[in-house]
């Protein structure tokens, strides 16, 4: 599950979303307003990741204009807030797809065959896991068991669970994301 | 106290002490990578990361980390059992496994950390090949080269910069084998607020943050018979480059020093100490107009480029305070390009000036856009004081050996109020015997100021001179700074003049300097060695250098004079802070 | 408001008589994300339409539950009666059985099917029928509607704390948890009661106690059905540890793929606030305690607790060394508890029946139950609770109804990935810390992944070493390197590339990453590899001598070969994804070996077993 990298080209914060979304960057500011933010950096970065997560949910991705908004506010350095970004798998500073497919890699499934599966996503959607394809439509990627492991191998599209796929499902699958 | 045992031997140590404190206070040594103390400064990085360090210890099941393991009372502790031996050497194994063997053409070579480990744990094959690291070498700035294909995460350059600089550029990023230590998004560092202290270098155990090497452009310069090659060297240079052909740490070597410059070339060989003199002269003028008017206090003193650029970028609220006065590498780089060109009747293009720099920020100074005058640069080539030892090695040149010299005049003379520049508290204190003589009216005996001088992060003293009581404070370390601007800002403290040095300790400490390895004796050392120059020297004031003397009535006029402000004085810009 | 303890018990009463006077019949729906998954919705939305169309409101209530631990039979729910107390269980319920299950009420609908009534036994009941579970943690998961606090006190909720406040001590309380036995159940199996009491000792200005509901093991749900059925005994268990530790706050770490137990936990929180169980002043006493939830964000390693503590700091979910221990020095520098979320649901258990009571469940050296995420080959999967020391056989077998489509068990699978897997030798072990550890496997947090003849355990430990590789943090050597060194090797007798010298050097790392890692990621990851090759020798054995592996999975290592039964039907021609078969119709087909990717498409379309796997 390795993360898709673009280095970003411009100066800093250049990408400009923040600003290209005011209505976005409004409702981030009101949240982060409403936080119980004191004078303690220390104390205020324990806010930084439900930021991330409000920031991700908001504007679904972090580029660095929304990072360095966050950073701004909590009075934390750019590379801090990155620090966090790329630890964590959940957060991406790349666009996603419009449909996220997520192969369930738990231990139940893997044992029912979802390495095979990822595989037929990989050879159908011509993108590697952690990968968007070009036009933007799909994003493949695996995640740890979503508690559903009686439906192993299970595939999730954005928030449809899809049970019990063998991967000559995959291509119906691939066609009920329109 | 408590009582343990180490290798059968009873030791009794400190209850707050670690077993490696334990034991190296034994003479046992146990090898460490990540583990960094400047205690000095107050700096302890106990990753705990790198585990070469590891020593069994009797009831445990797992081998510990002697770095970070307190002691307790009773510990049974074997550093050199076969398990703790063979664990240190499959974690060697591991780390060479994703590390560029290029030790032979390595900037780290013969300095580095890990060489000297795996020579000691004769290692002799690498086990556990596999795939490696792969990044992007960056060399986008003028200072500092990142190769984090050599990086082996011990975050020591992320404490530097983040806790004891708090410039906040580094940060451990991604994870697993990915990870690196690398600014936000992986960005070069070019692109960020680093202000190039080199002190992630200093702090770096191995080859993957090195200086950016210039002395290939000296070479050609030395070699072009068109030029002019004229070099200065900066206070703290000639009390540590000693250390790199095996003197005692805390040698003077400033004939050597200028001996082996001649050697290696250099038409003159100059001193920054000159023009440390001709800054108190501007900067003292400054402070003593601002006092008078008692106007746009505190005055900060500017003669270090990382300050300037930290405060540039993290206090653009105060750029109008510290003194415009430019910093002494580029005075000199002024001076030597307008009055001693003309003076030799040289055209600025042809002539070079090198600096020889206990710094790295220095690189970057002297590429700075308004340090250029018709796209001739003031200074064209900054190497550091490594840099310059590597050249003696290359030449053949056996420094240790060489027979004292002196500097070359008019630009070579100084005061003993310029070589106190190299240590912390130094530059304020060449300022307050200048501005004690010119506020009193005589040549005033005592000059010795004691009390800002020390390694102490922020200090700071009350000092009379002519009957005026000054407050001054004195920080080093950019950390320590931005606490003393901080509490300046909340009108927690009021000085009337302050000096900022970025690296802590000073010059004397500086991310070009040879290697410490965590050995903070060394720094003390350097700077008695500077304590000692100064009070060698026959003149110990600024304003008192014939030569300065004679510059100004020959050429710049008055200090503060429109010439003097035109050649010697800067503007700053407020920057991004991110 | 609750007024105070009194105050607590009569309410709870009344409400048990308001609930008896209700409707007869209760209708729990398990409706747990794994639930939902199952297309439980609809099979809700059915039986309510039944029950409004013949206007049976009266009479019937519908509950929606947490988790029942049904996995195996999802959708599925539960008819109790309060007249006739039968209690009916069915399993794989569709919204065309809702009006036979009205219909039928208290008896057994026809045509949809039962399941057996003896898979468990409730906390509160008298275990007579030898049910193998028996649910203490799990107690009122897929018995209550979690949204709703009433059906919580009814159920004796809160009572344990409010014996805590007003009949003991908070010291009393620490011994009492450190009596009962109980020891943590994320993994390591420290005594609760002593890890309390060295945050209780220490004085400080702050104190936190934090559940640890992160659960990145994957294959691993327990602590989800608990958020999602019972939320509100995790509150009352961390008011219990604040008490007993003299923390005021609390904080939850939940991962964030969990937004319905976020969901749950937030309403349950703001109810017990409303209700004063939470809040200052609990139950009008002197005893202050508030919760906060933070959220992970995706990383396995944010589950060990120094990582985890970082992670709410806002940092990167780093481990640091120990000592301090967290007890000691934790969040912001000050004492923190640090307990999981199924070591928490059986403290109020606990402190309301005491702990004689607990430590009569179990062995006396490991006492209370167990839940373990049942998964992978077995035929009823599911989450099963049993007392410590029972066997493996007692759950596979016994719980888990042995191993799918009649195959050969192979292997267990515990402690996720710093775990081991045990075979058929190991089936009478009692499953204690203490017994899995010395097998090289782990307690873990409670996976449990049977495998059959169809899993290659080389592959296994590969599989595991993937995850740990991608969820080290990267901080120190041993894991960062070592463990990216382990898969390559072990990617190397997959592939059938492995000498003798590979597998004396994944056995030499294993043990010197065990031994050198900073944290227990590190110092567990080389687990699986060391059981199975344990093990499983001579499947390492194959793999390098004989290039083989005879579960048929690694790639490398097997072909498809078309045999003579072949009759040119072309199914798998058209299927193949790569176009390698070829062949006229009716006649026999051939596949490419040099084109064949080895997806098996072809292999299990062919309807005539023409199609051999080697
Ligand atoms: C890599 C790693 C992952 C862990 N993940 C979890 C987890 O997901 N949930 C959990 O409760 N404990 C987890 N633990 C154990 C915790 O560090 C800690 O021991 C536990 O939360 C303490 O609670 P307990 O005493 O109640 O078990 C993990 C430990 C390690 C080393
Ligand atoms: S960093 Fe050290 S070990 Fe690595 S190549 Fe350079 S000198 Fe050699
Ligand atoms: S030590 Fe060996 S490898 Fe290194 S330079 Fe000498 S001969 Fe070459
Ligand atoms: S040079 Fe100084 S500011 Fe730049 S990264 Fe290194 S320590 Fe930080
Ligand atoms: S760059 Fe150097 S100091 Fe920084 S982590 Fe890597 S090896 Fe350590
Ligand atoms: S203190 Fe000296 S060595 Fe350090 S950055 Fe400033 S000028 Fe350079
Ligand atoms: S063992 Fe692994 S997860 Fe733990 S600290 Fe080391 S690198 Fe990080
Ligand atoms: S599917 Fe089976 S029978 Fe049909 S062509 Fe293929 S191998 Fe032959
Ligand atoms: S295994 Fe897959 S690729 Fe190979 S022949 Fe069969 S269908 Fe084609
Ligand atoms: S392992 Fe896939 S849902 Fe649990
Ligand atoms: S020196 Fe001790 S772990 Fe690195
Ligand atoms: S039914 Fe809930 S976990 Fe299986």
């Amino acid at each position: 599950m390795t993360k898709n990298r673009v280095r970003p080209t411009g100066p800093i914060g250049s990408d400009g979303v923040i600003n290209q979304e005011p209505k976005k960057r409004q409702e981030l500011a009101d949240y982060m307003s409403g936080l119980n933010l004191g004078d303690d950096r220390d104390r205020n970065r324990g806010f930084l990741i439900q930021c991330l997560h409000k920031a991700q949910e908001l504007f679904g991705y972090l580029p660095e204009s929304v990072q360095l908004f966050v950073a701004d506010r909590l009075g934390l350095h750019l590379s801090e807030v990155y620090g966090v970004i790329s630890f964590y798998s959940y957060f991406t500073t790349v666009p996603v797809g419009r449909y996220r497919i997520n192969v369930c890699m738990g231990t139940a499934c893997f044992v029912r065959g979802a390495d095979r599966v990822l595989e037929e996503f990989k050879r159908h959607l011509g993108i590697d896991d952690g990968e968007t394809s070009e036009n933007g439509k799909f994003s493949l990627g695996g995640l740890r068991c979503v508690g559903a492991c009686s439906l192993a191998p299970v595939v999730m599209v954005n928030d449809k669970v899809y049970g019990n796929v063998a991967p000559d499902k995959v291509p119906d699958i691939i066609n009920d994301c329109q | 106290m408590i009582k343990m045992t180490i290798n059968d031997r009873q030791v009794q140590v400190d209850a707050s002490a670690t077993v490696l404190q334990a034991a190296r206070k034994i003479g046992i040594d146990i090898p460490t990578l990540c583990h960094l103390e400047l205690d000095c400064f107050e700096v302890e990085h106990r990753m705990g990361s790198c585990r070469v360090c590891v020593v069994e210890i009797e009831g445990r099941p797992n081998l510990a980390p002697a770095c970070c393991t307190p002691v307790l009372e009773g510990m049974v502790v074997r550093t050199n059992t076969m398990r703790a031996i063979n664990a240190r050497r499959t974690i060697l194994d591991l780390l060479l496994s994703d590390h560029p063997k290029d030790c032979l053409t390595c900037e780290k070579n013969g300095n580095c950390n890990l060489q000297e480990l795996a020579g000691e744990l004769g290692l002799h094959r690498i086990l556990y090949s596999g795939e490696m690291s792969n990044y992007p070498v960056d060399l986008a700035n003028e200072s500092i080269v990142r190769d984090l294909n050599k990086c082996i995460m011990c975050r020591r350059c992320e404490t530097a910069c983040n806790t004891m600089q708090t410039v906040g550029i580094l940060s451990g990023v991604r994870r697993g084998f990915e990870a690196v230590v690398a600014p936000s998004e992986e960005r070069p560092l070019s692109d960020t607020k680093c202000v190039f202290c080199g002190q992630c270098v200093a702090a770096c155990p191995v080859g993957a943050l090195s200086a950016m090497n210039r002395t290939y452009d000296v070479w050609r310069a030395l070699n072009d018979p068109d030029k002019t090659v004229v070099v200065q060297t900066a206070p703290a240079v000639r009390v540590a480059v000693g250390e790199e052909f095996g003197l005692e740490p805390g040698t003077i070597a400033t004939g050597k020093l200028v001996a082996a410059l001649r050697h290696l070339g250099f038409d003159k060989v100059f001193d920054t100490d000159f023009a440390a003199d001709l800054t108190i002269m501007e900067e003292t003028t400054e402070l003593i107009g601002r006092l008078k008017k008692s106007e746009n206090l505190p005055i900060l003193t500017s003669c270090c480029p990382g300050w300037v650029k930290f405060f540039e970028h993290q206090f653009p609220g105060l750029i109008h305070i510290p003194s415009t006065a430019k910093s002494p590498q580029q005075m000199f780089g002024a001076v030597a390009k307008s009055y001693y060109a003309e003076k030799i009747g040289v055209q600025p293009e042809n002539l070079v000036v090198v600096s020889v720099m206990p710094c790295l920020a220095k690189k970057y100074e002297a590429s700075r856009e308004e340090f250029s005058r018709n796209g001739v640069r003031d200074v064209d080539i900054v190497i550091s004081t490594r840099e310059l030892a590597s050249m003696c090695k290359e030449a053949g040149v056996v420094f240790e050996h060489l027979e004292d010299e002196d500097f070359d005049r008019p630009l070579g003379e100084s005061s003993g109020a310029g070589v106190i520049f190299g240590a912390s508290g130094g530059v304020l204190e060449a300022a307050l015997r200048t501005t004690a003589d010119w506020l009193a009216g005589e040549d005033l005996s005592n000059l010795d100021f004691v009390e800002v001088r020390g390694m102490k992060g922020i200090r700071d003293a009350t000092v009379t001179v002519a009957g005026m009581e000054l407050k001054v404070a004195i920080s080093s370390g950019l950390g320590n700074a931005r606490r003393l601007l901080e509490s300046i800002q909340k009108g927690e403290a009021e000085y009337h003049a302050i000096e900022i040095m970025a690296c802590p300790g000073g010059c004397l400490n500086g991310g070009g300097q040879p290697y410490i390895h965590g050995d903070t004796k060394i720094l003390e050392k350097r700077r008695q060695a500077i304590y000692r120059e100064d009070a060698n020297k026959p003149v110990r004031k600024s304003h008192l250098n014939p030569d300065i003397q004679k510059l100004y009535q020959e050429f710049l006029g008055e200090p503060g004079s429109p010439r003097a402000h035109e050649l010697l004085h800067t503007k700053y810009n407020p920057r991004n802070n991110f | 408001m609750i007024e105070n303890a009194k105050h607590l018990r009569e309410h709870a009463l009344e409400l048990g008589m308001r609930q008896a006077k209700g409707p007869r019949t209760r209708i729990l729906v398990s409706m747990g994300t794994c639930g939902i998954a199952a297309d439980t919705e609809p099979v809700l939305a059915a039986l309510r339409e039944e029950i409004s169309r013949r206007d049976l409101q009266d009479v019937f209530e519908v509950v929606e539950t947490g988790c029942m631990g049904l996995c195996h039979s999802e959708p599925s729910i539960e008819v109790v009666d309060g007249v006739e107390g039968t209690m009916t269980l069915y399993g794989n319920v569709v919204p065309g059985q809702a009006a036979a299950i009205i219909e039928a009420g208290p008896y057994e609908a026809a045509g949809v099917e039962v399941l057996e009534r003896t898979w468990y036994c409730p906390e509160n009941e008298e275990n007579t029928n030898g049910a193998l579970q028996a649910r203490v943690v799990l107690r009122n998961s897929g018995r209550i509607d979690p949204e709703n606090l009433d059906s919580y006190l009814i159920a004796g909720g809160y009572q344990g704390l409010a014996r805590a406040l007003t009949e003991m001590s908070p010291e009393e309380v620490g011994g009492e948890v450190r009596e009962s036995g109980l020891r943590g159940r994320g993994g390591g199996g420290f005594p609760t009661g002593m890890k309390w009491g060295f945050a209780a000792a220490r004085k400080a200005r702050d104190k936190f106690v934090v559940c640890n509901a992160d659960e990145g093991d994957p294959g691993a749900f327990m602590d989800r059905a608990v958020l999602e059925g019972d939320p509100h005994c995790v509150l009352e268990a961390m008011a219990i540890a604040g008490y007993a530790v003299g923390a005021s706050q609390g904080i939850i770490y939940i991962r964030a793929e969990y937004p319905l137990a976020i969901k749950r936990l937030r309403k349950a929180i703001e109810q017990a606030r409303e209700n004063g169980f939470l809040g200052s002043g609990i139950m009008g006493g002197k005893f202050s305690f508030d919760i906060d939830i933070k959220y992970g964000a995706g990383a396995f390693v944010c589950g060990e607790e120094t990582a985890l503590i970082h992670s709410i700091e806002g940092h990167r979910g780093e481990p640091t060394f120990k000592p301090p221990f967290p007890a000691v020095s934790g969040l912001w520098k000050a004492p923190t508890v640090v307990n999981n979320v199924e070591t928490f649901a059986n403290v109020p258990a606990i402190i309301r029946r005491g702990a004689d009571w607990f430590k009569q469940i179990g062995l006396p050296e490991c006492t209370g139950t167990k839940v373990f995420a049942l998964a992978g080959k077995v035929s009823k999967v599911g989450l099963v609770e049993v007392p410590m020391g029972a066997t493996l056989h007692d759950i596979v077998y016994g719980v888990g109804g042995g191993i799918r489509d009649g195959r050969e068990f192979k292997a267990v699978q515990t402690g996720g990935p710093s775990g081991g897997c045990l075979k058929a030798d190991h089936l009478q072990t009692p499953i204690t810390y203490e017994t899995l550890r010395a097998l090289d496997s782990m307690m873990g947090s409670g996976g449990m992944i049977v495998m059959d003849s169809d899993d290659c355990m080389v592959n296994v430990a590969k599989f595991f070493l993937d995850f740990t590789l991608d969820e080290s943090c990267g901080k120190c050597t041993p894991c960062r390197i070592g463990n990216k060194r382990l898969h390559e090797m072990l990617t190397e007798v997959c592939a059938g590339r492995g000498t003798q010298e590979t597998l004396a050097k994944l056995k030499n790392l294993s043990h010197t990453i065990k031994d050198t890692a900073l944290c227990g990621l590190g110092q567990t990851s080389p687990n699986p590899v060391l059981s199975t090759m344990l093990q499983f020798e001579d499947e390492y054995r194959e793999h390098i001598e004989d290039k083989k592996c005879r579960a048929g999975v690694c790639r490398h290592l097997i072909s498809y070969v078309i045999n003579d039964d072949c009759v040119g039907c072309t199914l798998c021609a058209r299927n193949c994804p790569v176009d390698c078969i070829s062949g006229q119709r009716r006649e026999k087909h051939e596949i490419d070996q040099d084109k064949c990717i080895k997806c098996g498409v072809c292999h299990s379309l062919c309807k005539f077993h023409a199609i051999d796997k080697r």
